[in-house]
């Protein structure tokens, strides 16, 4: 009788294939993203390598020693850990993470704007306890500047309503808003020692939320040589909520994890994070190598490190919010071995 | 935090101040460098190969060597170590690379004032 192996489907819940089974869903994953994104498919050593990960009973595993990637950490802290700073301390003294970052639950900028000052004062704190780097993060959060959160019209009502002018103008004055309040918290952020800031899920609202990320970004960079820049994507392609904006030149709808790089790379980042979302009904294997076929064609083109997205419901990982360590090492170890990634 | 986290961590981590992952992290986040070039960079500077830089024993031991702030344990407290501000700036003359908080802190010694900031604005 062929052997079963426990493993995971993109929900987390455990499930048991063969190996041939795991094979296959392998193949049908990288398969998934040759149809969905125009890549190229995994090679068959990498195919095979993947399969030698996933087709194990082991409880964990992990990459060669000499092989190990910078873990950045976007939202370090969970609530037993104490106070926020305090959280930052333990995620350096006690999980050993190689960057931590300040986050505020509301985490947008529009929403940490009102607050800056306390952050500030945080920052200033996290600054004089810990000493591995300590960014500021939060997401561009384009959909804040709409109503009624926000002064400019809805979009996302404007749409199905065809009124496509009216939102496409919406889109284009909220993103006017969004730079300025992202260059203020960053800039401000800065000014009390943070190592960095994180531009989380970028283009979640779609290519207006992108368009404004890469202009923040613009302007920081242009105003601060020196000044850690991530931008960590929300997606695989990016909506076209608009359909005709451009950066430099490049239409940001539907672009993909290579072309969203190029873009980043020119706004002037120092790290770029791509996103490829978790298919819940899908095994992690499936995931997996779905995800890797996303973002391969990024590591030969890029100038700057790639971390990664590998959290909950992102590249490969399961969507769930206390996620099992034998999916976690496996899909960690598969990116890391198959695409030889600067970091996670 | 355990599932997602510590096992990322064990899994593929450099392991940040238990070894050298902070200090790679560092030129990524401000130079752009990629894994392979900010290992070597590193690891020229610490004296070691680039295996050696998540190696948390032979680390433990170098950090120690050159002031760059470490972990500590109940079994072995290092009340002599280094602050973290001035580790920083140990790390900071090591790798050649300006670290912000630091030079702030550069800053507000040789003026006797803190360094101006956007809210509660010193001068």
């Amino acid at each position: 009788m062929t052997q079963r192996l426990p493993t995971r489907m993109g929900d987390g819940s455990l499930t048991e294939m063969t190996r041939s089974e795991i094979k296959a869903e392998l193949e049908e994953g990288t398969q998934a993203a040759v149809t969905r994104g125009k890549v190229p498919p995994l090679a068959q050593d990498e195919l095979d390598h993947l399969l030698d990960i996933f087709a194990s009973a082991a409880r964990f595993t992990g990459v060669d020693i000499g092989d190990e990637v910078v873990l950045s950490k976007d939202g370090s802290g969970t609530p037993q850990l104490g106070s926020r700073v305090d959280a930052l301390y333990a995620c350096e003294q006690v999980l050993a993470h190689d960057t931590v970052e300040l986050f505020h639950i509301d985490y947008s900028y529009k929403a940490v704007k009102t607050i800056v000052p306390f952050e500030q004062q945080l920052m200033k704190e996290a600054q004089e306890r810990v000493t591995v780097p300590v960014h500021y993060g939060a997401q561009p959060d384009l959909g804040r500047y709409s109503t009624p959160d926000g002064p400019c019209g809805n979009w996302s009502e404007l749409l199905p309503q065809m009124k496509i002018d009216e939102a496409r103008a919406a889109q284009e004055e909220a993103v006017e808003l969004a730079v300025a309040d992202m260059v203020y918290v960053a800039e401000s952020l800065w000014d009390a020692g943070a190592d960095g800031l994180n531009f989380d899920t970028a283009g979640a609202a779609g290519d207006a939320d992108f368009l404004a990320t890469l202009r923040a970004v613009e302007t920081l960079r242009d105003r601060h040589p020196d000044m850690g820049i991530m931008v960590g994507m929300a997606a695989e392609v990016v909506l076209g909520t608009h359909g005709r904006l451009e950066y430099r030149g490049t239409r940001l709808a539907g672009l993909k994890p290579a072309g969203q790089l190029a873009v980043v790379q020119q706004a002037g980042a120092t790290v770029y994070g791509p996103a490829v979302n978790t298919n819940t009904s899908k095994s992690v294997a499936w995931n997996t190598a779905r995800a890797l076929s996303f973002v391969k064609p990024c590591m030969a083109a890029a100038q700057i490190p790639i971390h990664m997205n590998v959290g909950m419901g992102v590249g490969g990982m399961p969507m769930y919010g206390f996620a099992p360590v034998d999916a976690v090492s496996r899909a960690s170890r598969a990116c890391v071995d198959i695409l030889r990634l600067d970091g996670l | 935090m355990f599932g997602m986290d510590v096992a990322h961590s064990c899994a593929s981590g450099l392991n940040g101040l238990r070894a050298a992952g902070d200090l790679v992290a560092r030129l990524q986040m401000a130079k752009g460098m990629r894994i392979t070039e900010a290992k070597r960079y590193v690891a020229d500077k610490l004296g070691v190969t680039p295996r050696d830089l998540s190696d948390n024993q032979a680390m433990h031991e170098r950090r120690g060597e050159l002031r760059l702030g470490r972990v500590f344990e109940t079994e072995s407290t290092y009340y002599a170590d280094p602050s973290p501000l001035e580790a920083k700036w140990h790390i900071s003359e090591l790798l050649e690379l300006p670290i912000n908080s630091v030079e702030r802190l550069k800053m507000g010694l040789s003026t006797g004032y803190p360094v101006a900031g956007r809210a509660g604005r010193a001068t």
